[in-house]
């Protein structure tokens, strides 16, 4: 479709905690094979939250499945903090990695059924050991964090609802110090009250001290809510990148503007 | 730990029963009976069964009873032997195959196909004749032979979770492989393992006791049930009682072995674990007379006292009244268990099997929808686009057939026109190139177009009542306006009524002319859209919602409800939404609130609206309502 002017009024970016550098993917190979980023720029500085969007298929789930690790770029760096991750030896992964960290989109299927909630984060905290009762302070305070009891630690997932599950999850994320959340779909499995919980807590986390995130979504209203910039991606390119109420406010992109005008809306 | 959920079932029960008694006679059998089982009597050799020997006697006149009841010790060993062997070597194995790279990972998924399609009996009878046949020989080979089994179940197992949120998160934490395996691999995949040791030892005791009968087992002093079966089996015809005791033995142990893996598979379900403590007693409320308001009579769809129960009686929706005039646009909307849905359902004879409705009336036009109703007249009089395009159209056939199916099944159309009418439908539907769509199948369209074919479908045979149920929600926001704006304009172009159910209270707000809201199985709150978009809801849970909803052109706080909706088993008597509810006052908890029609237009289920809802007055109701809330 429209093809992508280089966004101009980029957020001035601080020092970049992670940048991504001209990042390509591609999936398959030879006649079948198929690009999915092409060439993404972005640099997320320290304390800030970027919202991305765009549509099924935009390339944004597999932004995050390269910047965590989990897809290899066919081209272009993934820094963080000026280390290439995408570069990095095998055994330099695992440190690099832990500070980047994901919350995933279904809390139901992201926590181990057999493991309790304070088990679960001990883990993060330690992943060798990961002994809750030596951690047991940590983990509370954690738990506090996303607004849960203590006790909640020694309870097993399927006693807590969505919203408690995704919380969990956040707190697990948190529970690394990871240099940058990455935060993928987390309320789309939510009913519409539960989200708000859940964006509650990813707000007040926002405003206890600095949290680095970078929130993908498909809905356009939550993006609002939770950032601080936003980019909209569209076939496997970023085409706006701007403040969040500028975006929202004056978008320049056309595609931008369609996917402005198509969100439903309650109040006419 | 998976004891604790575990539901006795019949064939459990009775497995580990024996299972239990087989352990009492393996640790008193030798001491009761190995003298009178090791007791030669000259006299009496090859016995049939008598008072005194009631399986016979042996060759050498040893009673083979006491005998079989002695080598329950050495039998079960052996089959407990080889059955550790096969579990702990082939989860070791299959474990270590799937926690390696992908190369040997890929190397050692073949060898255990390989072994695993090798007959384990062949592979036991050849390392016991390579090395001298003991007890000791064949439990190794027997033990060996079934570790593939338990090699691939463990690696099928662990792919099949290894895809799961929780184990790629762990990997991202940089939990090292042998942890992973042990937290979070093997206690999620656990029960079926449970389930193969149990067949294990059946199959064990029955491959050792075949190669004991060869002779290829325990040797002389020592004896199991299958040398004792073997040293009978020659004179069988002679004198069949040896054989009988040791038959016996052999056939209840392996039932018990069956037993309890059937058990164990049925029994086992790790989400029962947990649940906190039984709810209070739910009130049951006779629905007889419909509460609140009634459809009026010349509605086109009219339904009053709508209940959908469980076959226990639990009501998943509740005394729902609601109408839609010929022609009008109505939205349901509400949150994940709010019975929207299945009101759609009810009104369309789609519930799912097990589900009853029950409503004082259901009609659509002259058409009473609670008896047996032509499947003709609701083929065509009642359309309906369901959530997701790829599972309501069959993905083997061509859309041409599905088309025209309806109609030419019940609308006596013929193959050319039925065709037409459909290829006209698409265009209708926005569809591109509709002609050439009749001849693709379903998944060669985007999902956006398979929605529009799926609309287009269900307005072929021009029902009176058009059912959309969540029907953008697994498209995106660009073809979510596009659709609906389809709904819309069938609805305006053939005068269609659309009843469309969604959890997006932005998106019935968008073609709908009037709205209902459904909170636990119950109609709360009935607004024209107009006083919606003014943000004039009166229920307590309507307003909630509305303030839990980010909007995406004002950046305002989000208020969360606290606690969650009730269980429809434990719904409270009184209003559904009391324990939520900042208002709330003792009166809701006793009786619950119907539908009041209010001046503005709409009806709200709600004590509130007859309150003095001044300033001063409020504080204090939300007071006691915070301190009651704040236990999240
Ligand atoms: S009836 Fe009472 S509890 Fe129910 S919504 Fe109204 S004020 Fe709240």
């Amino acid at each position: 479709m429209t093809v992508p002017s280089p966004p101009e009024d980029t957020p001035a970016a601080a020092a970049p905690v992670l940048e991504l550098d001209a990042l390509d993917v591609a999936f398959g190979f030879g006649p079948r094979r198929r690009q999915v980023l092409h060439g993404v720029s972005l640099s997320l500085a320290e304390g800030r939250t970027l919202g991305l969007v765009g549509e099924s298929g935009s390339g944004k789930s597999t932004l995050a499945k390269a910047v965590v690790g989990l897809v290899r770029p066919s081209g272009g760096r993934v820094l963080l903090d000026g280390d290439d991750l995408a570069g990095a030896r095998r055994d330099r992964l695992a440190t690099l990695r832990r500070r980047v960290q994901l919350i995933p989109q279904d809390p139901y299927a992201s926590l181990n059924p057999r493991m309790t909630a304070g088990e679960a984060i001990a883990e993060a905290i330690d992943p060798r050991r990961g002994k809750l009762y030596a951690h047991r302070d940590e983990v509370e305070t954690l738990l506090g964090k996303v607004a849960m009891d203590p006790d909640a630690a020694d309870r097993y997932p399927n006693a807590f609802s969505g919203g408690q599950r995704q919380r969990i999850a956040i707190a697990r994320a948190l529970a690394v110090r990871p240099e940058v959340i990455i935060a993928d779909e987390v309320t789309s499995a939510l009913d519409c009250s539960v989200q708000a919980e859940v964006l509650g807590v990813l707000r007040d986390l926002r405003a206890a001290g600095p949290l680095t995130m970078l929130f993908i979504s498909h809905d356009l209203a939550v993006v609002r809510h939770v950032s601080d910039e936003v980019a909209v991606m569209s076939e496997g390119r970023i085409v706006e990148h701007r403040e969040r109420d500028a975006l929202f406010t004056a978008p320049q992109n056309a595609y931008t503007k369609t996917l402005l005008a198509s969100v439903p809306r309650v109040r006419a | 730990m998976t004891l604790k959920n575990l539901r006795w079932t019949p064939s459990l029960v009775i497995g580990t029963v024996l299972m239990a008694a087989l352990l009492v006679l393996a640790v008193i059998g030798p001491m009761v009976w190995g003298d009178a089982a090791d007791r030669l009597n000259p006299q009496a050799t090859h016995q049939s069964a008598s008072a005194e020997h009631l399986s016979g006697t042996d060759a050498l006149g040893r009673d083979v009873l006491a005998r079989t009841l002695a080598a329950t010790r050495l039998t079960l060993l052996m089959a407990f032997g080889a059955t550790a062997i096969a579990a702990v070597g082939g989860i070791l194995f299959g474990a270590a195959v799937w926690v390696s790279g992908p190369r040997v990972r890929e190397l050692g998924l073949r060898l255990i196909d390989v072994l695993v399609s090798y007959p384990a009996v062949i592979f036991a009878l050849t390392v016991t004749a390579v090395l001298s046949p003991s007890a000791t020989t064949c439990v190794v080979a027997i033990g060996l032979a079934s570790c593939p089994a338990f090699a691939r179940l463990t690696t099928n197992l662990a792919a099949g979770i290894a895809n799961r949120d929780f184990v790629s998160t762990a990997r991202l934490l940089g939990v090292a492989p042998g942890r992973m395996l042990r937290r979070h691999i093997l206690p999620n995949i656990a029960e079926p393992l449970l389930v193969l040791v149990s067949v294990a030892f059946t199959v064990s005791l029955k491959a050792l006791s075949g190669l004991s009968v060869l002779g290829m087992g325990t040797q002389p002093p020592k004896y199991d049930w299958g040398s004792l079966l073997g040293k009978s089996l020659p004179d069988i015809y002679v004198n069949a009682a040896p054989v009988v005791a040791p038959s016996i033995a052999i056939i209840v142990a392996g039932l018990a072995g069956g037993l309890i893996g059937d058990g164990l598979a049925a029994a086992v379900h790790p989400d029962a674990r947990g649940r906190g403590g039984k709810a209070r007693i739910k009130a049951v409320l006779a629905a007889t007379e419909p509460a609140g308001r009634t459809a009026p009579d010349d509605a086109l769809v009219a339904v009053d006292g709508l209940s959908v129960s469980l076959p226990d009686g639990t009501r998943l929706v509740e005394d729902v009244s609601l109408h839609l005039r010929a022609g009008e646009v109505v939205g349901v909307v509400g949150e994940s268990g709010s019975g929207k849905s299945l009101t759609a359902m009810a009104v369309a004879k789609l519930l799912p099997e097990g589900l009853r409705p029950d409503a004082a009336r259901l009609r659509l036009g002259d058409l009473d929808l609670r008896g047996e109703v032509d499947p003709k007249r609701l083929a065509t009089e009642i359309g309906i686009v369901y959530q997701d395009p790829s599972a309501s159209f069959n993905p083997t056939l061509k859309l041409g057939s599905q088309l025209t199916e309806t109609l030419r099944v019940h609308g006596d159309t013929g193959r050319a026109e039925a065709s037409a009418q459909a290829v006209e439908q698409l265009r209708l539907a926005h569809v591109t190139l509709p002609e050439q769509r009749m001849k693709q199948h379903p998944h060669e369209l985007s999902g956006g177009m398979r929605q529009r074919a799926m609309i287009a479908s269900a307005l072929l045979t021009k029902p009176r009542l058009l059912i959309a149920d969540e029907p953008t929600t697994a498209l995106d926001v660009t073809v979510q306006a596009e659709v609906l704006k389809l709904l819309r304009e069938a609805n305006e172009r053939d005068g269609t009524a659309v009843l469309l159910i969604s959890h997006d209270i932005g998106v019935v707000t968008q073609i709908c002319d009037r709205v209902l809201v459904m909170y636990s199985g119950r109609l709360v709150e009935e607004l024209p859209v107009e006083r919606l978009r003014a943000g004039e809801a009166r229920h307590p849970y309507t307003r909630a919602l509305l303030a839990a909803t980010p909007e995406v052109d004002e950046d305002k706080p989000l208020a969360p409800i606290p606690g969650r909706p009730p269980q429809p088993a434990d719904r409270p008597a009184g209003c559904a939404f009391a324990p939520r509810c900042e208002l709330a006052r003792a009166e809701c908890e006793e009786h619950r609130p119907v539908l009041q029609p209010m001046e503005s237009g709409g009806a709200a289920a709600c004590f509130a609206l007859d309150w003095d809802l001044t300033p001063e007055s409020v504080p204090a109701a939300a007071d006691s309502a915070a301190s009651e809330g704040s236990t999240a």
